[in-house]
């Protein structure tokens, strides 16, 4: 690039961070507060001190998200006038047959089902947008993403309340058993990539990562159809713990983290074989699919990282031992050395590009096996989500 | 590929195998799985406890020591990087950079180096001028604590393998392989195991589980260990008060804990503790957790009825005790494995999985013969509701592998065991068969005395068969008889002999009834099921293969709680270790490094100024945030000649 070319062009905004926010910033911030601030008082008898800090600790990395991605604010703001009219519509279970409300759209059943339904549409409307060059195409796919990940948010909300309708000592975060996280887990994923979406500015990849939360969408399906999974069932007390609040969560961002990148590689080696045809598509070159690919394994390495210490924490206090070598636990360890190998090639070695994206794609399969497969061959004390 | 990749997955693919194999299961298992080659070949890898074996321990310490040598060599050019500014840059080499951009202006070279320092300041960068008599340099930078990140990531991970490998129990680890610890394989108490396999207190890390009933102590717990298990004794005596439990609808524990009382000697009041799942007791290095429970030796108050003929005896014994027993069909030791409060099953016909009910309290046992072989059961000791009657169960099986066949004796009206048993007494007796097959042959009609003592004998023959082998039995008997004299019409026979065992149960039941008082010539509906229902748990009894009937008649419940105690010296230093690892990759992906220079020249009557930058990592994010630092410098510098962007000039 030419830096004479875009000389005394454009302006600069020398403002700090915090004064560049908008009042509607602020607005929103203390909205979110206020009700953070409801909560914990409305809902004190169910909650020790440590949830108390992991509910304003959420506050503030919303808020903290908000601010860096602003479409973030209107998608809480949906989210939670929706969940609190589902809510207030829910006196008892019974109400999720006889409301149409609940029933047809904000039932937890319902919603997951809209999720489920847009996202596998949005597959195909992002494809149908990269080969047909279709702006609008492509905008649709960017909507119906907000709208799957939105219904998948409501869902898991409505269902938190949904386990306390139950009976107060059965009500948990819903984010504890194989069917509950492959929800999490398909609109974290959603929400990931549309924020990689806004800052690179470039729909191409949505059908890419629409691929990968189709699949976990058929899953889910199948697993509530043929096994009837979306039952609410009580927590044993092993799982009775705050941290299940941050633990499941945490390994869920890099999850989707690390199945974004294996989609983006994925991209990339169908780029690497018609580089030109394909940046006429509209998909972004090499060097900006690797970067892609960068952020997401160092994103997800991140938190996979804080979560695998934070399920050391917890099993410190209610198994005896941080470490057990349990399956579940030595898998996420060979996940972990896994994307060291592959940051150690980038960092040390500076490989990049096909072979790294060959990496990413193998690196799924490792996580699938330690997300799933655990569950599915291997037995432990994480046998939660049995097949 | 370097070493530190190579490493990183040889210790990924060895941590399969773990996963793969059961790790630490019974020596025995391996060697049925396995076959005796490979059992010996795996043990000799030391497969079935991957991670304490040596070569494992080997790799993983090779990995510390790879990345502390990698680390001593890295930091010091890490700390030059992050402390030297690079002022020693040439107008030539700048202008090879990537990222650069120039202006002439009209200002001094002091007031362009102000611009340029207060651009990169307000960018977050540090600065340091030089001045050179043809051109003063502005050297700037960044991000530095990204190289700290290098340093925290890769110190962590030698700090957490240190703290893993001091709680690997590396000691013990040692002195089973020289021979100073010798694993124990018998089932004796505490007291008789020998010092050889004891581990005394506070010496190295372990974790480990004791069961201890209500009101019971222990000062040690067993760490399993190659085929057997080891004793770690304890500094410290820890007693169960109580222990509690709540369970869910469905049947499942919802809770359950313990009040401890921890008696130290170096302490002047005991601690007196409640602990949970997930709220363990911590003492002076030693953590004590709710693991699991069991039964801590019940009370149960049986009632033995015997199955061959006599009267029922009152029995007391306790969970995991043993009894002998004497019956008509050989002696039988009773070892009590069990026993459970209360059983939530499924409701019959259930649609949901919360339809449940609770069939009451029941135990478990094996009656083991003299040559020791044994079957185990499953008595309830209420009866169970079901398809309308009311039936005492009790299951049996011949292994742990198999599922449970039931036995299904009818409840009588007070929902009792007394008029099955009564039934069964009146045909195993002599007497009371007589006496049935007479009236029985009455009401058929059989007149003729020689006759009679015949099927009398018969039916006497047949009930015994029934009784001991079973109704299939009786009718396959009958047929051989009926075929073996030949005769007209065999099945005619048959029918008759059939009728003769059908009426004279029918009489000997009359008979329990009369004694009860009912007149079993209007038999109430229920009384005809009770008699179905008795006489196909009869024909089941040949399968059940027990001289007598368990019956729990009461009980005192006495509890054991399941503790896990452990100490872990090096639980600390991981923690550390992972703070370290958490705040390392914070810097190493999210704080880029990033070097930036303005040279400053007067040139005729300006002032030429050239601003160039790198960033080893992140060139995409460089290539914005130079662009903007360039916007910025344009800006202050006057926009190259021209009026500047921004005429309110308001900035902060």
């Amino acid at each position: 690039m030419s830096t004479q070319q875009i000389l005394g062009r454009e302006t600069f905004d020398d403002r700090g961070f915090f004064a560049r926010l908008s009042w509607f910033d602020w607005l929103w911030a203390a909205a979110l507060l206020v009700g953070s601030v409801y909560a914990s008082y409305h809902f004190a008898p169910w909650m020790d001190r440590y949830e108390h800090g992991i509910l304003y600790l959420t506050w503030a990395s919303t808020v903290a998200i908000g601010w860096m991605w602003k479409p973030a604010r209107a998608f809480t703001i949906a989210v939670a006038v929706v969940s609190l009219f589902a809510v207030m519509r829910y006196p008892d279970l019974a109400a999720a047959e006889s409301d149409f409300f609940l029933n047809y759209l904000f039932s937890s059943q319902a919603a997951i089902m809209w999720m489920c339904a847009l996202f596998l549409a949005a597959t195909p409307v992002y494809f149908a947008g990269l080969l047909l060059r279709s702006e609008f195409l492509n905008k649709l796919g960017t909507a119906l993403t907000w709208l799957a990940s939105g219904a998948g948010l409501v869902g898991l909300l409505v269902r938190w309340w949904e386990s306390y309708l139950m009976g107060p000592d059965i009500g948990r975060i819903p984010v504890t058993n194989l069917y509950e996280v492959f929800v999490l887990f398909a609109f974290t994923t959603g929400l990931i990539y549309l924020y990689y979406e806004y800052r690179y500015q470039t729909r191409a990849m949505g059908g890419f990562v629409g691929l990968i939360i189709s699949a976990s969408i058929g899953f889910l399906l199948w697993y509530h159809f043929a096994q009837g999974a979306y039952e609410i069932d009580p927590l044993i007390p092993a799982l009775q713990s705050w941290w299940m609040k941050i633990h499941v969560p945490t390994n869920f961002v890099a999850y989707g983290a690390f199945a974004i990148a294996a989609m983006i590689g994925v991209a990339y080696l169908i780029q690497a074989r018609n580089p030109e045809g394909w940046a006429r598509r509209g998909l972004p070159s090499a060097e900006v699919m690797d970067d892609l690919m960068y952020k997401n394994i160092a994103l997800g390495f991140a938190f996979f990282t804080l979560a695998t210490i934070l399920g050391a924490l917890w099993a410190a206090e209610a198994w005896g031992g941080y470490w057990s070598w349990d399956p579940k636990e030595t898998w996420s360890l060979i996940t972990w050395l896994n994307y060291a190998a592959w940051l150690h090639l980038r960092f040390t070695k500076g490989w990049r590009g096909t072979p790294m994206a060959w990496w990413a794609v193998a690196g799924l399969f490792v996580v699938t096996f330690t997300f799933l497969g655990v569950n599915i061959f291997l037995s432990g004390l994480h046998s939660y989500g049995e097949l | 590929m370097n070493l530190a990749i190579t490493l990183l997955v040889a210790v990924a693919i060895a941590s399969v195998i773990g996963t793969v194999l059961h790790q630490n299961e019974p020596y025995q298992d391996y060697l049925i799985k396995f076959g005796p080659f490979w059992f010996e070949v795996y043990e000799r890898l030391a497969l079935y406890d991957v991670y304490s074996a040596p070569w494992f321990l080997f790799m993983l310490a090779f990995l510390v020591v790879s990345t502390s040598v990698c680390l001593t060599r890295h930091t010091p050019v890490m700390w030059k990087e992050m402390t030297r500014f690079r002022d020693h840059q040439q107008e030539r080499s700048l202008r090879a950079f990537s990222h650069k951009r120039e202006w002439f202006v009209a200002m001094s070279p002091d007031e362009a180096a102000a611009a340029a320092d207060a651009t990169l300041r307000r960018n977050g960068y540090r600065t340091r001028h030089k001045s050179k008599p043809e051109a003063r340099l502005v050297s700037a930078m960044r991000g530095t604590s990204n190289r700290l990140g290098y340093i925290f990531t890769h110190l962590a991970i030698v700090v957490i393998c240190v703290g893993g490998l001091i709680d690997g129990n590396l000691l013990m680890q040692w002195k089973y392989w020289t021979g100073d610890l010798v694993v124990e394989t018998r089932n004796i108490p505490v007291s008789q195991i020998d010092d050889s396999s004891k581990l005394p207190p506070r010496q190295t890390a372990f974790r480990g589980n004791v069961t201890i009933p209500e009101q019971g102590r222990a000062s040690v717990v067993f760490l399993q260990l190659g085929e057997g298990y080891v004793v770690q004794e304890l500094p410290f005596r820890i007693e169960v008060e109580d222990f509690r439990i709540e369970h869910y609808d469905t049947g499942e524990p919802r809770s359950y804990e313990s009040d401890l009382v921890l008696h130290d000697p170096e302490l002047d009041e005991p601690i007196r503790q409640t602990i949970r799942v997930n709220e363990p007791l911590i003492h002076n290095g030693h953590a004590i957790y709710q693991a699991s429970f069991g039964d801590g030796g019940s009370r149960l108050g049986l009632r033995a009825w015997p199955l061959d003929g006599g009267d029922p005896e009152g029995l007391e014994t306790r969970v995991n005790e043993e009894l002998e027993i004497d019956g008509a069909r050989g002696a039988r030791r009773v070892e009590i494995t069990g026993f459970e409060v209360f059983n939530i099953h499924p409701e019959p016909e259930a649609t949901d999985r919360r339809q449940v009910r609770n069939v009451g309290p029941s135990f478990t046992f094996l009656l083991r013969r003299p040559t020791g072989e044994a079957l185990e059961y499953e008595n309830y000791m209420l009866p169970v509701e079901m398809d309308g009657g009311r039936y005492f169960l009790s299951g049996v099986r011949r292994s742990a592998a198999e599922e449970f066949r039931y036995l299904y004796i009818p409840a009588d009206p007070d929902g009792g065991l007394d008029r099955f048993m009564a039934l069964l007494q009146q045909l195993r007796q002599p007497d009371g068969v007589a006496a049935a097959s007479d009236r029985a042959l009455d009401g058929i009609g059989v007149e003729d005395p020689q006759v009679r003592g015949r099927i009398a004998a018969e039916a006497h023959d047949m009930v015994d068969t029934l009784l001991e082998s079973g109704f299939d039995a009786v009718m396959a008997e009958q047929q051989a008889r009926a075929e073996e004299r030949g005769g007209q019409a065999p099945e005619r026979l048959m029918d008759f002999y059939r009728l003769v065992i059908e009426r004279t149960l029918w009489e000997g039941y009359a008979q329990v009834l009369r004694d009860e008082g009912i007149d079993p010539g209007e038999p109430a509906e229920e009384d005809l099921v009770f008699y179905r229902d008795a006489i196909s748990a009869m024909t089941a009894l040949a399968d059940y293969d027990a001289p007598v009937f368990l019956e729990l008649t009461d009980y005192d419940h006495r509890q054991a709680t399941g503790l896990q105690i452990a100490r872990a010296p090096g639980q600390n230093i991981v923690y550390f270790g992972s703070l370290l690892l958490t705040i390392g990759l914070l810097l190493l992906f999210y704080v880029s490094h990033r070097r930036a220079w303005c040279l400053i020249r007067p040139e005729g009557g300006g002032t030429r100024v050239l601003l160039a930058g790198n960033s080893q990592r992140d060139p995409l994010g460089f290539a914005k945030a130079f662009d903007s630092l360039g916007a910025e410098l344009d800006h202050r510098l006057g926009g190259d000649g021209q009026p500047p962007a921004d005429t309110n000039g308001e900035r902060s």
